[in-house]
C-alpha cells in the first residue's frame, strides 16, 4: 500500500502534485493505464496473509515450487501405514495425474470435454486385455504401457475431430454420449449371446462385461514386478513430476501458448497464423494419452477394471480437481486432489470429521465477522450458554444429558460436559435439525449485535444437531455435506482456485 | 510497381444478400490505401475474404502473385497478411509479450515434444521469438514498455490495446496489414497519435497498409489512395479530395437531394 502513495494524486499528495506542469507524464492518473494496472495490486495488498503467500509463492523459482508440492509426498509413505498409503497417497497421486491430463484439454485450450474419462477406463480395460488371467495374455508392462500410450491418443484423436466443428455446450454434449457408449460397451462386451462378433476372431470376452475384468497383472518392468502400494506410489510420484515438469515447459512454449490463444479467441488465434484445429487435436491427445497412462496404472492397482468405475462419478471428481485447483494451474491440480480426495477419506472417522466441523465454524466466524471482538464476544458467549443450558438441564431433565459422545476422543469427552445428548435422540433431533435452519434463515435478517446475539443460541444448536444427528452418519451424508461446505468456503475465499489466477471474461 | 494484393472480380453473398459484388481492388507495395464506406457498405467483409475467414463465392484473390482465397486463415497469414479486428480481439488474460508472441507460431517449428524436453531447437526459437516480440513492442515507444510486458492483456487501456494488436499483427512477419478501423473509440489525442503511426508504420518498416476508417482527418492524413465501397461495389477511387467530392461517395453518405429525386 505504501509502495503506492507517493505517484497518487489526492491521496495525501496534493503539495507534490502542485509544482509539476499540468501534463507531467510520469504522474499516475486516475483510470489511465499505470492506475489500472496497479488495480490488482491494491487488491492484493489488502487481503493481507493470503496475498502474502500468493506473493512469496509467486517469486519462487519453478523447481523449488515443485520441490514444496511433492516434497511432502515423498516423505508420506515414510511416516504413514499402507492402509493411509493406499487410501490418502496412491489415490490421490493417480487422481492428480489424471486431472494433469484434463488440465491440458480444459485448462490451457479450453475444450468442455466430458468424455474424458473414458479414456482412463480405456487405458486400464487395454492393459487388463493384454496383460491378466482374464484374457490369458500377459505381456511386459514396458511394451503395454506404450501401446496403452499411443492408442488412447488416437482415440483421443478421433474424439477431437468432432471439436472442429463443435463448441461449448454441444462439444460437452458429444464428448458425454462418448463416456457413456463407453460405459455401455465394457458392460456388454463379454462375448455373450448379444454380442458382437469380430471380424477374424468371432466372439470373444473382451472387457468381463458387468463383472468386470478380473486379475489384471501388476506392472511388471523387464521381469520386475510392482507389487506393494510403496512401489506403485512411487512408480506414480515419478511420472507425476516428470509429467508437471514437461507441461511446464510445454506451457511456456510455443504450443502452450497457442493453445491458451485458443482458449482466449479461437478465430483471433486462427488468424495470428495458429493452426487451431491441429492444436485441438493435440491437446485431446494429449489429454487422452495421460489418462490412458494412469488408468494403467490405476488398472494394476486394483487388479481389475469395472465398468462403474469410470463414470459420471468420476468425471466429476476430476473436474472438481481441477477447477478446485485453479483452471490451467499445473500445481494446484495437486492441492485440488489433496483435497478432493484426502478431505472424504479424513472424514471418514467421526473423530476427525469433528474437529473439521467446529473448525470451519470457528474459521468461518473469525473471517466472516468484523471488528475482531465480534466473533471473540459471540465464541465466548457460545461457550457459557451451553454450560448454562447443560447445568439447568442435568438438573431438571436428566434424560438430556445421559447419552455418550460418539467416537469420543479428548475434543469429545470435553463436550459431553457442554452439549445436550438425550438418550433417545431420533426425534428430537430431527426436530432441532429443523430448527436449525430456520433460525439460520432468521439470522440472515438481523443486522449488528442482534445477530451476533442470535448467533450464540444458533451456534449452540449447530453442535446439538452435529452430536445428537450428523454425527451419526458420517461415513455417509454428513461426510458429503461436510465436504461440500468446505468446498464452499475454498471457493469464496479463492473463487478462480486454490492457485487458479483471476481471469476477465470481457469481449 | 508491381500489385502485392489483388482481388479479382471478388462476389460474396450471405444467403440472398449481395454483400461483395464483382469487386476489384489492388494494393501496391509500400501503399497505404483507405477502404471508406458507409455502415454495412462490406468493408469488414473485404478484411474476412482477404484473411480467409469467409470464403470467395466466385473470383480469386492473389498475394505475391499466388492465389490465396481458399487457403485457411493460418496459411494466409504465413503468407504474410495480417488483420488487426475493430472489435478487438486480444488474448485477454495472456501477457502483452505473450499475446505478441503468440502470434509468432507460424515462425517457429520446434514441436510440443521439443519444448517437453528443452531440446536446443525449442530453447533457440523462444529466444529469438522473444527478442522479435520485443522489437515489435519497442516500436510503440513507452507505451507498451518495460514493466508492461508481464502483465495481462486486460490490464491495458483501450487505446493500449489497440497498439497492442498492432503489434501482435506485425509479430507475424506480414509484409502487409489489414487494420480494421485503428481509430475507432479514440479520442482526438490518441486518434493523431495514431496517424502518425500508420505513417510511420509504412515509412520506417515497410509494410503496406489497408486500412478501413470511419475518421475522414485518419483517411486524409495518411491514404495514399482512398476506395469507397457502398453495398458491395465500388463506387470511387482515387485520391483523397477526388474520392470526397465525388458525387456517389456523397449520395452514398448522405443520400439523394429531394429535387434530385423527383426528377
Amino acid at each position: 500500500m505504501s509502495s503506492l502513495g507517493g505517484g497518487q494524486p489526492g491521496e495525501g499528495g496534493l503539495p507534490a502534485a502542485a509544482p509539476e506542469p499540468v501534463d507531467a507524464p510520469d504522474r499516475v492518473k486516475v483510470g489511465v493505464d499505470e492506475w489500472v494496472a496497479e488495480a490488482e495490486g491494491r487488491r492484493a495488498a489488502r487481503s493481507g496473509l493470503t496475498g502474502a503467500l500468493v506473493r512469496v509463492w509467486e517469486r519462487l523459482p519453478a523447481p523449488a515450487r515443485l520441490a514444496i508440492l511433492i516434497g511432502p509426498f515423498a516423505i508420506f509413505p515414510f511416516i504413514t501405514n499402507e492402509g493411509n498409503l493406499y487410501r490418502y497417497g496412491l489415490i490421490t497421486i493417480i487422481y492428480a495425474l489424471l486431472a494433469l491430463g484434463l488440465n491440458v484439454v480444459v485448462g490451457f485450450a479450453g475444450l468442455l470435454d466430458l468424455g474424458y474419462v473414458a479414456f482412463f477406463g480405456v487405458g486400464a480395460y487395454l492393459y487388463g486385455i493384454m496383460a491378466s488371467g482374464h484374457s490369458g495374455h500377459h505381456l511386459q508392462a514396458e511394451i503395454a504401457i506404450p501401446i496403452v500410450v499411443i492408442s488412447t491418443a488416437l482415440f483421443g484423436l478421433l474424439l477431437g475431430l468432432t471439436s472442429w466443428r463443435l463448441l461449448g455446450d454441444y462439444l460437452a454434449i458429444v464428448t458425454l454420449f462418448f463416456l457413456q457408449a463407453f460405459v455401455i460397451f465394457v458392460n456388454n462386451a463379454n462375448g455373450g449371446l448379444n454380442d458382437f462378433s469380430y471380424p477374424f476372431v468371432g466372439k470373444v470376452d473382451l472387457t468381463g462385461g458387468s463383472n468386470g475384468l478380473d486379475q489384471i497383472d501388476p506392472l511388471n518392468f523387464f521381469g520386475y514386478h510392482i507389487t506393494t502400494t510403496k512401489g506403485y506410489y512411487f512408480f506414480t510420484l515419478i511420472s507425476i513430476t516428470l509429467l508437471m515438469t514437461m507441461l511446464y515447459f510445454v506451457n511456456g512454449s510455443r504450443t502452450g501458448r497457442a493453445w491458451r490463444a485458443l482458449r482466449e479467441d479461437p478465430l483471433a488465434a486462427e488468424v495470428m497464423s495458429v493452426p487451431v484445429n491441429r492444436l485441438k487435436l493435440l491437446a485431446f491427445m494429449f489429454g487422452a494419452a495421460t489418462a490412458g497412462f494412469s488408468g494403467t496404472i490405476y488398472g494394476a492397482v486394483q487388479s481389475g477394471a469395472f465398468p462403474g468405475d469410470y463414470d459420471v462419478g468420476l468425471l466429476i471428481t476430476i473436474y472438481a480437481i481441477v477447477i478446485l485447483g485453479g483452471l490451467g494451474s499445473i500445481g494446484g491440480v495437486v492441492i485440488g486432489a489433496l483435497v478432493v480426495n484426502g478431505a472424504p477419506e479424513l472424514l471418514r472417522s467421526s473423530s476427525n470429521a469433528r474437529f473439521l466441523f467446529y473448525g470451519v465454524l470457528l474459521l468461518a466466524l473469525f473471517i466472516a465477522m468484523r471488528p475482531w471482538y465480534k466473533p471473540v464476544v459471540v465464541l465466548l458467549g457460545t461457550i457459557a450458554f451451553g454450560f448454562a443450558v447443560h447445568g439447568i438441564a442435568s438438573a431438571v431433565w436428566s434424560r438430556g444429558t445421559a447419552g455418550h459422545i460418539e467416537g469420543g476422543g479428548q475434543l469429545g469427552r470435553a463436550l459431553e460436559h457442554w452439549v445436550l445428548l438425550p438418550r433417545n435422540t431420533s426425534s428430537i433431533a430431527g426436530w432441532a435439525y429443523f430448527a436449525l435452519i430456520v433460525a439460520a434463515l432468521v439470522l440472515t435478517l438481523l443486522r449488528g449485535w442482534w445477530r451476533a446475539l442470535a448467533l450464540i443460541p444458533t451456534l449452540y444448536l449447530a453442535s446439538f444437531v452435529w452430536e445428537n444427528k450428523l454425527v451419526e452418519q458420517v461415513s455417509g451424508a454428513t461426510r458429503l455435506i461436510l465436504l461440500g461446505g468446505l468446498l464452499v468456503v475454498i471457493m469464496n475465499v479463492r473463487p478462480s482456485g486454490i492457485f487458479g489466477t483471476s481471469r476477465v471474461e470481457i469481449a | 510497381m508491381a500489385a502485392l494484393l489483388e482481388l479479382r472480380d471478388v462476389s460474396k453473398a450471405f444467403g440472398g444478400l449481395q454483400v461483395i459484388d464483382h469487386l476489384n481492388l489492388h494494393v501496391d507495395e509500400g501503399e497505404i490505401v483507405s477502404v471508406i464506406g458507409p455502415n454495412g457498405a462490406g468493408k469488414t467483409t473485404v478484411f474476412n475474404l482477404i484473411t480467409g475467414i469467409y470464403h470467395v463465392d466466385s473470383g480469386e484473390i492473389v498475394f505475391e502473385g499466388d492465389k490465396v482465397s481458399g487457403l485457411p486463415p493460418h496459411a494466409i497469414t504465413n503468407r504474410g497478411i495480417a488483420r488487426t479486428f475493430q472489435t478487438l480481439r486480444l488474448f485477454l488474460n495472456m501477457t502483452v509479450l505473450e499475446n505478441v508472441m503468440a502470434a509468432e507460431y507460424g515462425q517457429t517449428k520446434a514441436t510440443a515434444l521439443e519444448a517437453m524436453l528443452q531440446l536446443p531447437r525449442a530453447r533457440r526459437e523462444e529466444k529469438r521469438i522473444r527478442k522479435v516480440a520485443e522489437e515489435k513492442l519497442a516500436f510503440f515507444g513507452q507505451r507498451l514498455a518495460g514493466y508492461r510486458h508481464d502483465q495481462p492483456a486486460y490490464s491495458l487501456s483501450y487505446a493500449n490495446r489497440r497498439r497492442l494488436e498492432i503489434a501482435r499483427a506485425m509479430a507475424t512477419n506480414a509484409r502487409l496489414l489489414l487494420l480494421d478501423e485503428p481509430a475507432a473509440g479514440m479520442n482526438p489525442h490518441e486518434t493523431h497519435e495514431i496517424t502518425e503511426l500508420i505513417g510511420k508504420l509504412r515509412d520506417d518498416t515497410d509494410y503496406s497498409i489497408l486500412v478501413i476508417e470511419h475518421d475522414m482527418h485518419v483517411v486524409e492524413g495518411i491514404s495514399d489512395r482512398v476506395i469507397a465501397l457502398d453495398h458491395g461495389v465500388k463506387i470511387a477511387e482515387g485520391l483523397f479530395d477526388e474520392v470526397a467530392t465525388h458525387p456517389l461517395v456523397i449520395e452514398a453518405y448522405l443520400g439523394v437531394r429531394a429535387e434530385a429525386e423527383a426528377v
